[in-house]
């Protein structure tokens, strides 16, 4: 811990982004650049929420990270422990007993309360980049609130496939204004952006912040024949039976076997404690891991 | 004179300004309610709320505007020395600390249609600072919030600048509430 300055970071670096997180909680869904610095981890693997998170982490904090809804993984586990380290906080895998959450890809399924703080971990922060490779030109198509382009996306979506076929980082108005990535979650989660705690959004090697407030009007785009729909494999889960969580299919064995899961690991356990088992899954106390 | 400067910062300021960015960010992500920080003993006019604010985020990146009577020797020196921050007319102020009728509203950056972020914040010292007043809707507000406001005509006038405008946080003796330039006001 006295090796290194409080959540690692100088303090300088610190109000620079805590600046940045002001803004953009004052502008929602609009990208403010940043001076995204070095971690000691590579682009990729959740510096710019690792950044936001140093900036937003008080002693007294509570600390869960998750990587595709699993607290488990090298990501999540690493991030936690780097966490541990240099901020002295507690961490839990527990969604309702965590003060601040870092987020890869989903948001947890219970859903957050207002003292809440959920910070994701953005890879590409502008929804219009793979339409638009220019950052002058995409600058202006917000400033001008020139969205054509994304819909005339989606319209190619339902002309090609006959339905919607973006299935994550589905684009998403913020407050009536700016378009936004929600970061590569599924859309299944998109109706959670309306959520009562405070959403951060940080991406490292892009160098951008963004942020939703908590109740702010969040809108997937869609069309009034082509309505928005949050969708996920039809099937319950397998291990807890939950028939309302966002799954993983998995394949088991060599003849292909399927098998589907709740991605939100917390939530898949929490179930089982409290008994319930799905079509392959073991009473709780039976499962040694 | 000289020694009274030198005082009144964090003590311990990695987890002190941390302590007191939760409370300033949670207040401008939900406008109407107040939060309390601790921390800062500035030296008079400024509250302990606006000193915060100021340790918080100023450094030598954000010029700071005083409007006449905070800008004395003495609050300039524990500026300062405390944050490093440089002073600047309202047009170049990233921050600015005053009474409400004192700021010269239509003087600061509201930033630019492609930079919207590139505005001020103001630091509005008021008397008196509770959740009754003026009617608030907007994000960070489930249904709607009250706040005591000074003026409820200039906060509607920003927020039809939106994405542009400003933001407020609004500080009195410990307590500080904001209002950014989302929130409609009636």
């Amino acid at each position: 811990m006295s090796d290194y300055n409080f959540a690692y970071l100088d303090e300088q670096t610190k109000r620079m982004i805590r600046r940045a997180i002001l803004k953009g909680l004052a502008i929602p869904g609009y990208q403010v650049p940043f001076a995204s610095r070095e971690m000691p981890m590579p682009y990729g693997w959740g510096t710019g929420g690792v950044q936001v998170s140093a900036a937003v982490l008080t002693p007294d904090d509570t600390f869960k990270v998750i990587d595709q809804g699993a607290d488990d993984t090298t990501n999540a586990v690493s991030i936690r422990r780097f966490f541990e380290k240099t901020a002295d906080v507690a961490v839990t895998e527990a969604t309702g007993e965590a003060s601040v959450i870092q987020t890869r890809h989903r948001i947890p399924e219970q859903d957050l309360r207002a003292d809440q703080i959920l910070v994701y971990q953005v890879p590409i922060p502008e929804p219009l980049r793979f339409l638009e490779p220019s950052e002058v030109e995409t600058r202006k198509m917000h400033a001008l609130e020139e969205y054509g382009l994304m819909h005339v996306k989606l319209y190619e979506d339902i002309s090609q496939h006959g339905a919607i076929a973006t299935s994550y980082a589905y684009p998403v108005k913020v407050e009536g204004r700016y378009v936004m990535d929600p970061s590569p979650i599924p859309k299944f989660d998109n109706p959670k952006l309306n959520m009562a705690g405070i959403q951060l959004f940080g991406a490292g090697r892009e160098q951008r912040i963004y942020a939703v407030p908590p109740y702010t009007d969040v809108v997937s785009l869609d069309f009034e024949d082509y309505p928005f729909e949050a969708s996920k494999a039809d099937h319950a889960c397998d291990l807890c039976g939950a028939t309302d969580s966002y799954l993983d299919e998995l394949i088991v064995d060599d003849s292909g076997k399927r098998m589907f899961m709740c991605s939100d690991t917390d939530y898949c356990c929490s179930r089982r404690k409290a008994g319930h088992i799905g079509a392959q899954g073991v009473p709780y106390a039976e499962d040694a891991a | 004179m000289q020694a009274k400067i030198l005082e009144g910062g964090f003590v311990e300021a990695p987890t002190d300004s941390a302590r007191a960015f939760r409370q300033i960010m949670t207040a401008m992500a939900q406008p109407g309610t107040i939060n309390t920080v601790v921390g800062a003993q500035p030296p008079a006019p400024l509250s302990v709320a606006t000193g915060v604010v100021l340790l918080t985020m100023c450094d030598p990146e954000t010029p700071v505007f005083l409007t006449p009577k905070f800008d004395t020797d003495e609050v300039r020196a524990w500026i300062t020395f405390h944050t490093g921050a440089p002073f600047a007319e309202a047009n170049n102020a990233a921050f600015a600390v005053g009474a409400w009728d004192d700021l010269p509203l239509h003087d600061f950056a509201i930033g630019t249609s492609e930079y919207p972020d590139r505005s001020a914040t103001l630091i509005v010292e008021t008397d008196h600072l509770s959740v009754t007043g003026a009617t608030l809707r907007g994000p960070g507000i489930k249904d709607k919030a009250t706040l005591s406001l000074p003026d409820v005509a200039a906060f509607r006038n920003n927020a039809l600048l939106f994405p542009l405008g400003l933001d407020f946080i609004f500080t009195c003796q410990s307590d500080l509430a904001a209002l950014p330039r989302t929130t409609k006001v009636s």
